[in-house]
């Protein structure tokens, strides 16, 4: 046994110098091995931690959204189905929503207006809910101007609460004025009333928190409409059945269920699919035909090594052996350094590699720390996928010249 | 000792290139003595000796060491044997360009696993019988034609053989490294070692320390002479 | 002569150098581990935050890709906006290369 360990030991030495000999060869190999498994590293890395982030941040979302559809384009939607809805048997409380989008030319950014969702008195709801949604602190009762207050910030008629992104993007904090176009060409001032937190950028970072009046105001959007609702049901299993009696009684309505929104992101960023997939498995084949090459096509100064080997007393197996630990050696070393690399870059960096990417073209992208939900399966997943077909590659071919027997060896006198 | 009957090579078989390296050889080989295998090119000497030293078997016949039949051994018990039975010289030193001379000298005793001072100490002290013990962090590369020979010597008994076999080693040396080169087998066949040389050079077969000279030709054993 | 020969033991072996580099690569990635699931629940409060601001405000989305309405709102998003481009518009935008067509449950009655 004590043998076998010295003896690999001995085979790894010598491998190890004989990839020493051709250094700018070899370092470059590697270094491209290393980039391949770090840029697959971090793609799985991260789409499995944003998804898991998502199923936790989004499993609190609506239950039912319902859209209307018209002409296959979202229209708004008139407050009349709110009775409709209110009436199936099934449903504990209905609500609108009023959101949209603004553009803003200066920045060239798209902001998500949101008019966050007033609690208990509004006369859009059915009736009220036994489990009513907490905020951090309730407003007032007001019904002709509802206010609403987030972590001390107050939102009134005039006012803006925006997420940290729009702060960062633009410069802007609490007090300061921002214009708008509104829908009839006149400017609309807002003043900053708040900022959302730095924490919550993840699904906060372009919103902007408005009072209904304003929403109105800004885009031209008659009292009789609203964006959308969402539904609250009576039993969670049946929100299905809901979702299909409103669209029944209401053709062109479109329910959207919380499960819907959650198989999203489950799906959205599966790492299998993608372009970034499909350049990246060209790539690793591209690497592995590579290997597959140089490791067949020996050259004359390598079967000479081989052959001297074998003259001085190796065996087809010893051979063998020291072409796996070269191997086995080269895409060991890639592995640990492209994955603790890959580990580093998506969650102590942010993803640097890829904000590009990600950001594509838009200049609000949010700031946030992915929680690393890293676990065994995707490292085994990993070392599977690279490890294994490099070692493969570099032995397979090798067979046919370990087997060189060493009287050729003798007759290699000279070169 | 070594004992060679009716063995016959054969290449390329079946081939229109096929061709009779040796004949219906029958040889013995005595203990503890020098012989040369002499003749010119063509003559068939270095497939002998390789088969002699296990490193090809022969296409009919029968070869046995020491009274043990090794024609028809697998591949991996002759390679065990030749690895503690021989040491072979080649013609060129051979030794791998781009690691040190230790490192050359040591890889024959690779698979078998030693521990490495025991090994390092053996390799250090072989180098210095010839030496060249200052060389053994050198590059390969650095070393002088006569330094090269001496080190692929020193790796031809790291694994310490009871049986030498050098193919043309004199025929890359000088008069003067040819004369110390013999000079090593002299010391060879006092330590009771077997030494079986190929050569063409008059300097190695006409040496006073060889005990037997056998001519080949054509692939076939010519008379003997004493 | 013997301190040559103690100097050249006392050089790393090759394979020893190996066996050291790939020891504190497994090392290291042990400690990345044991700092994931550290992270996991030092992040806790953070995740909370986040999903609090959810359920107050009703969202139905992470906010990641801002350019156009059906990458920002992904799970809001009908088939017929993207398709109403071309085909493959998803990847108009970079961030089709991460994401796919949302999945939709087939219609129902």
């Amino acid at each position: 046994m004590i043998n076998w360990i010295e003896k690999q030991r001995y085979i790894i030495d010598f491998t190890i110098s004989s990839l020493l000999r051709r250094k700018v060869k070899n370092f470059g190999l590697l270094a491209l091995y290393t980039l391949i498994v770090f840029i697959l590293a971090s793609t799985m890395f991260f789409t499995y931690s944003i998804k898991k982030e998502a199923s936790l941040i989004l499993k609190d979302a609506p239950e039912i959204v319902v859209q209307k559809i018209v002409a296959g384009r979202h229209d708004l939607l008139p407050v009349s189905y709110l009775d409709t809805i209110k009436n199936i048997r099934g449903v504990a409380a209905v609500e609108s929503r009023l959101w949209g989008y603004y553009y803003d030319s200066l920045v060239s950014a798209n902001y998500t207006l949101l008019v966050p969702p007033a609690n208990g008195s509004s006369e859009d709801s059915a009736h009220l809910p036994t489990k009513a949604t907490v905020v951090e602190s309730e407003s007032g009762v007001d019904t002709s101007k509802p206010l609403f207050e987030l972590n001390g910030a107050v939102l009134e008629p005039g006012t803006l609460i925006i997420g940290n992104g729009i702060a960062r993007l633009r410069n802007i904090g609490k007090g300061d004025y921002m214009p708008f176009r509104a829908f009839d060409g006149n400017v609309m001032n807002l003043r900053i009333a708040g900022v959302l937190s730095s924490q919550s950028e993840l699904v906060s970072s372009d919103l902007m928190l408005i009072t209904g009046e304003d929403f109105r105001k800004l885009f031209g959007i008659d009292k009789s409409y609203v964006t959308d609702l969402t539904v609250v049901v009576n039993n969670p299993s049946e929100i299905a059945t809901v979702a299909s009696k409103i669209k029944k009684r209401l053709p062109q309505a479109r329910p959207i269920i919380r499960d819907e929104i959650l198989r999203t992101y489950d799906s959205i960023f599966n790492w299998r699919g993608g372009m970034m997939i499909v350049i990246f498995s060209a790539a690793v084949l591209a690497f592995v035909i590579f290997a597959w090459d140089k490791a067949s096509g020996l050259s004359a100064g390598e079967r000479r090594e081989i052959g001297i080997l074998k003259a001085v007393g190796w065996e087809t197996s010893d051979v063998i052996q020291m072409k796996f630990w070269e191997g086995a050696m080269v895409s060991l070393t890639a592995f640990f350094t492209g994955v603790i690399l890959a580990y580093v870059h998506v969650f102590f960096t942010g993803s640097l590699v890829f904000e590009p990417a990600l950001k594509g073209w838009s200049n609000l992208y949010p700031n946030f720390e992915l929680t690393p939900f890293v676990n065994l399966e995707q490292l085994t997943t990993l070392f599977f996928l690279t490890v294994v077909p490099y070692t493969v590659a570099t032995i397979v071919p090798i067979w046919r010249a370990a087997t060189i027997d060493p009287d050729s060896a003798m007759r290699f006198t000279g070169d | 000792m070594i004992e060679l009957v009716k063995v016959k090579k054969v290449f390329n078989a079946g081939n229109p290139s096929e061709f009779s390296a040796l004949n219906s050889i029958n040889l013995l080989i005595e203990e503890n003595q020098v012989t040369v295998l002499k003749g010119p090119s063509g003559s068939g000497k270095t497939t002998l000796l390789s088969i002699v030293g296990c490193m090809s078997r022969p296409t009919a016949g029968r070869v046995k060491l020491q009274g043990r039949e090794i024609t028809s051994l697998p591949e991996r018990f002759l390679t065990d044997i030749r690895r503690k039975t021989f040491g072979f010289i080649f013609q060129q030193p051979n030794l791998i360009k781009g690691i040190s001379v230790l490192d050359n000298v040591m890889l024959p005793a690779y698979p078998l696993g030693e521990k490495r001072l025991h090994l390092k100490t053996k390799a250090m002290k072989g180098l210095a019988e010839l030496n060249i013990a200052n060389k053994a962090a050198s590059k390969v590369e650095w070393l002088s034609g006569g330094e090269a020979q001496r080190a692929s010597i020193v790796r031809a008994l790291i694994n310490d053989p009871h049986i030498i076999i050098a193919d043309e080693p004199t025929a890359h040396l000088d008069t003067k490294l040819s004369y110390r080169f013999m000079e090593i087998i002299e010391k060879f066949k006092a330590e009771g070692k077997t030494v079986i040389i190929t050569s063409h050079d008059p300097l190695v077969y006409e040496s006073s320390m060889v005990d037997r000279v056998v001519k080949l030709r054509d692939g076939q054993i010519e008379g003997e002479q004493a | 002569m013997r301190l040559k020969g103690f100097i050249s033991i006392a050089i790393m072996r090759n394979s020893s150098l190996f066996f050291i580099y790939i020891t504190s690569g497994a090392v290291l990635l042990s400690l990345l581990l044991v700092h994931a699931s550290f992270s996991e629940s030092a992040q806790q409060a953070n995740l909370e935050e986040k999903a609090m601001l959810v359920k107050t405000l009703k969202l139905t989305d992470l906010c990641l890709f801002t350019e156009a309405r059906y990458t920002r709102h992904l799970s809001q998003a009908d088939l017929n906006t993207p398709f109403q481009d071309h085909p493959l518009s998803l990847e108009h935008f970079p961030s089709g290369s991460f994401t796919q067509a949302p999945e939709r449950t087939g219609e129902r009655p």
